[in-house]
């Protein structure tokens, strides 16, 4: 017991010591997460656009009305021919072009039908789609008005039949991003902070040569790598516990379930990700080479672990393959006991599983470090 | 000139003799653009959801039938209460309850309306806008059905168009911003690392004292990474040529022009981080903050620039990657020339520039 207190007192000397470390760990982040949640918006409100009205008529005219007042469209130009409209939008500055054609008003009221063209930059896809909707949504309310108020007489049928459809978004009524993204950016940052400085701290020994010194001395294995991962699992759980206040006091995420629940999940989860770091530093001879291993892991296991799109939308063997993904269990946990309150029983089997994991990665680096350099 | 050859050629065995960094190097671009391509999706496709039929009529057993026959949702459980709602909305594979009133059909052949309940798992705000849309599409196609001997009335029908990209594949977006990622991290990471390395381990002073001039040093030193990042970037291209069919409608010679603009810019990043970081440590973190997670979310790689507020834009027009990634996109997908995008040129080249000036003026000849 007392050697651990002696290897954790020198770690914690380390990296204390290190100024310029020091506001990376504790400053960086959260600059990050405080730029990080309001870039990550999918809020359209700004969607730039071209009206060409080429029937200037009165219906024509109270369409681009309804376009111009939308709060989701501003309008870059009108008034300018398709083609040159068409320029423009290779000129990425346009994201939508309107085009009312001739006869518009005189084809609605003489066939009963018109068109009205919506070309859309979808480069982007998912922002396309969007596009669409809102600009659709918006010629489908006009339709209505016109039907409405061209004379209950002519065009109303047999009274149709109507199913009204209620619906109501829980834990998050206003569908805010932020609540969305505050809890799965706190994770990547906890996972890179932990992940990389532990692995970095290893290899760094091996690679001053400080590492020899420690192996002659009688500490043991698991002490040793008992007081390499204890000061980072504490500095990670601290960043957890200021990154939720930031984010309370910011954002006012929503915090329904037990704190005491994420944090023993936090815990064994750190215990994983730390493991899991000095492993790969086992494997490693550089700083360079851990880096890039972790950097590779990481990577996949962010992209993977559903941050941005739901995990239950991947393939089938992209959900298997997330079953070694811790990353995807604490995504889906933290935004369970934050959003919605969840409780031990509902979390149970994450537990379990990233409890084995942390068993694992514990055990394979405590075995692969060896002694002898 | 023999010197700085002699020096290049450390650069290569340094490198090359890692097996291991290269294998990373080269699997990481490669799995990043199938990881892109193949998972990260935003389809709604086989949605668990519960069904609260208070009714059970022929009506009701329709709908739920044509909402299940979608291919959108999946049926995990019948309800009977709505109490029950909350415990497998936190229990988190449900993620939509759709309740039927009492007499449905009754109420719709009598009274002419009914009402159906639709309640989403919104903790993921996108995804539950996006199922409540589909599951009102669905009912609103039945009820058009139902109502099919209406007469024909004024109809205003949109015509869409979507430009450059019909399908709306999403390859469009992330075969750029990989490239984009991988490039800064090749160009900027690794060289910032291997001269910080060269300055933790000592050796930066054996090399100070030798004959090579401090501008040798570092081309010596960026010469490799200029080479794998080419490799790389012409990787990243034929995979998505050949694996997700993109189109490279504009001239290839801008395209590479461009491209290797983007590496110097990226190679000038990375120097300049390591004249101010002593430990790899250092140059690692900043590398991984100030570049990596940039280019991730502020580049508009996934997140379009457009929607951030308004000071986070005027942030993201100091991210190299943004231009990058316009131009590539222009370049690539409209097939844009050089008049359309010698905006964007121009802020690369003109960053490129600060940051070799601040570099040449931070490198310093002496170690402390």
């Amino acid at each position: 017991m007392r050697t651990i207190g002696f290897i954790l007192q020198k770690e914690f000397r380390q990296i204390f010591r290190n100024r310029t470390m020091l506001p990376i760990i504790f400053v960086v982040p959260f600059v990050q997460l405080l730029i990080l949640v309001n870039a990550a918006t999918m809020d359209m409100k700004h969607i730039e656009m071209i009206l060409v009205d080429r029937d200037q008529s009165s219906l024509s005219r109270k369409l681009s009305d309804k376009f111009i007042h939308s709060p989701f469209f501003t309008l870059v130009k009108a008034g300018i021919s398709t083609s040159s409209a068409e320029k423009e939008m290779l000129k990425n500055n346009t994201d939508l072009i309107v085009v009312i054609p001739e006869d518009f008003e005189r084809n609605l009221y003489k066939d009963g039908k018109a068109s009205v063209q919506l070309q859309v930059d979808a480069i982007n896809g998912m922002t396309a789609g969007l596009i669409n909707a809102y600009a659709s949504q918006i010629i489908s309310g006009y339709n209505r008005e016109i039907v409405m108020s061209a004379g209950k007489n002519a065009f109303v049928n047999l009274a149709p039949k109507n199913i009204e459809i209620g619906y109501s978004f829980w834990y998050n009524s206003e569908l805010k991003f932020k609540y969305y993204m505050v809890p799965g950016i706190l994770v990547i940052l906890l996972t890179i902070v932990s992940m990389f400085l532990a692995s970095l701290n290893l290899v760094r020994e091996k690679e001053m040569g400080t590492i020899e010194q420690i192996n002659v001395t009688p500490i043991h294995k698991y002490q040793f790598i008992i007081g390499k991962l204890i000061p980072f699992w504490i500095i990670a759980l601290f960043e957890l516990a200021f990154g939720l206040v930031l984010g309370k006091l910011l954002f006012n995420i929503p915090i329904e379930g037990s704190l005491l629940l994420l944090f023993a999940f936090a815990a064994v989860y750190l215990i994983a990700i730390l493991g899991m770091g000095l492993l790969l530093s086992t494997l490693s001879q550089t700083q360079q080479q851990t880096m890039f291993l972790n950097f590779f892991i990481l990577i996949t296991f962010v992209l993977m672990s559903g941050i941005f799109t739901p995990a239950e939308s991947m393939p089938g063997w992209a959900q298997d393959v997330n079953m070694i993904n811790p990353l995807a269990y604490f995504m889906r946990v933290i935004r369970m006991i934050l959003l919605k309150g969840s409780e031990f029983q509902d979390i149970m089997r994450d537990f379990i599983g990233i409890s084995v994991f942390a068993i694992i990665m514990l055990g394979l680096a405590t075995w692969r470090y060896r002694k002898i350099a | 000139m023999k010197e700085f050859l002699g020096f290049v050629k450390k650069e290569f065995l340094h490198i090359f003799r890692d097996p291991r960094t290269l294998v990373i190097l080269f699997g990481l671009p490669i799995a990043q653009i199938l990881i892109f391509g193949y998972v990260i999706r935003n389809e709604i496709q086989d949605v668990k959801i519960a069904i609260l039929d208070e009714s059970k009529d022929p009506v009701t057993r329709e709908i739920s039938n044509r909402i299940l026959a979608s291919g959108f949702f999946q049926l995990e459980q019948n309800i009977n209460s709505s109490d029950e709602v909350e415990k497998i909305f936190k229990r988190g594979r449900v993620r939509e309850v759709v309740i039927f009133e009492p007499g449905f059909a009754e109420k719709l052949e009598k009274e002419g309306t009914a009402c159906l309940q639709i309640l989403a798992d919104a903790s993921d705000p996108n995804s539950a806008k996006m199922i409540v849309a589909y599951t009102q599409g669905i009912v609103s196609t039945y009820l058009q059905e139902l109502n099919s001997n209406m007469k024909a009335s004024l109809i205003i029908e949109p015509r869409v168009r979507m430009m450059y990209n019909a399908d709306l594949k999403s390859a469009f977006m992330f075969v750029p911003g990989t490239m984009a990622m991988i490039l800064m991290l090749v160009s900027a990471m690794m060289t910032s690392i291997s001269i910080a390395r060269e300055k933790e381990t000592g050796t930066m002073e054996a090399l100070l004292v030798s004959p090579l001039k401090p501008i040798q040093i570092i081309a010596g030193k960026v010469t490799p990474y200029i080479l794998l990042s080419c490799i790389n970037a012409v990787l990243i291209l034929l995979l998505g040529y050949f694996v997700f069919h993109l189109p490279i409608r504009g001239s290839i010679i801008l395209l590479f022009g461009e491209t290797i603009l983007f590496i110097t810019l990226a190679l000038s990043l990375g120097i300049m981080i390591s004249t101010v970081s002593n430990s790899q440590q250092v140059a690692m973190f900043i590398s991984a903050f100030a570049l990596m997670l940039p280019t991730l979310l502020l580049s508009g790689f996934i997140f379009p620039v457009e929607n951030m507020p308004k000071i986070l834009q005027l942030l993201c027009y100091l991210i190299p990657p943004k231009y990058f990634i316009t131009t590539i996109r222009s370049v690539m997908l409209k097939g844009t020339g050089l008049l359309e995008v010698w905006k964007e040129t121009l802020v690369m080249i003109s960053m490129l520039t600060i940051f070799l000036g601040i570099s040449a003026a931070r490198f310093k000849v002496r170690l402390q």
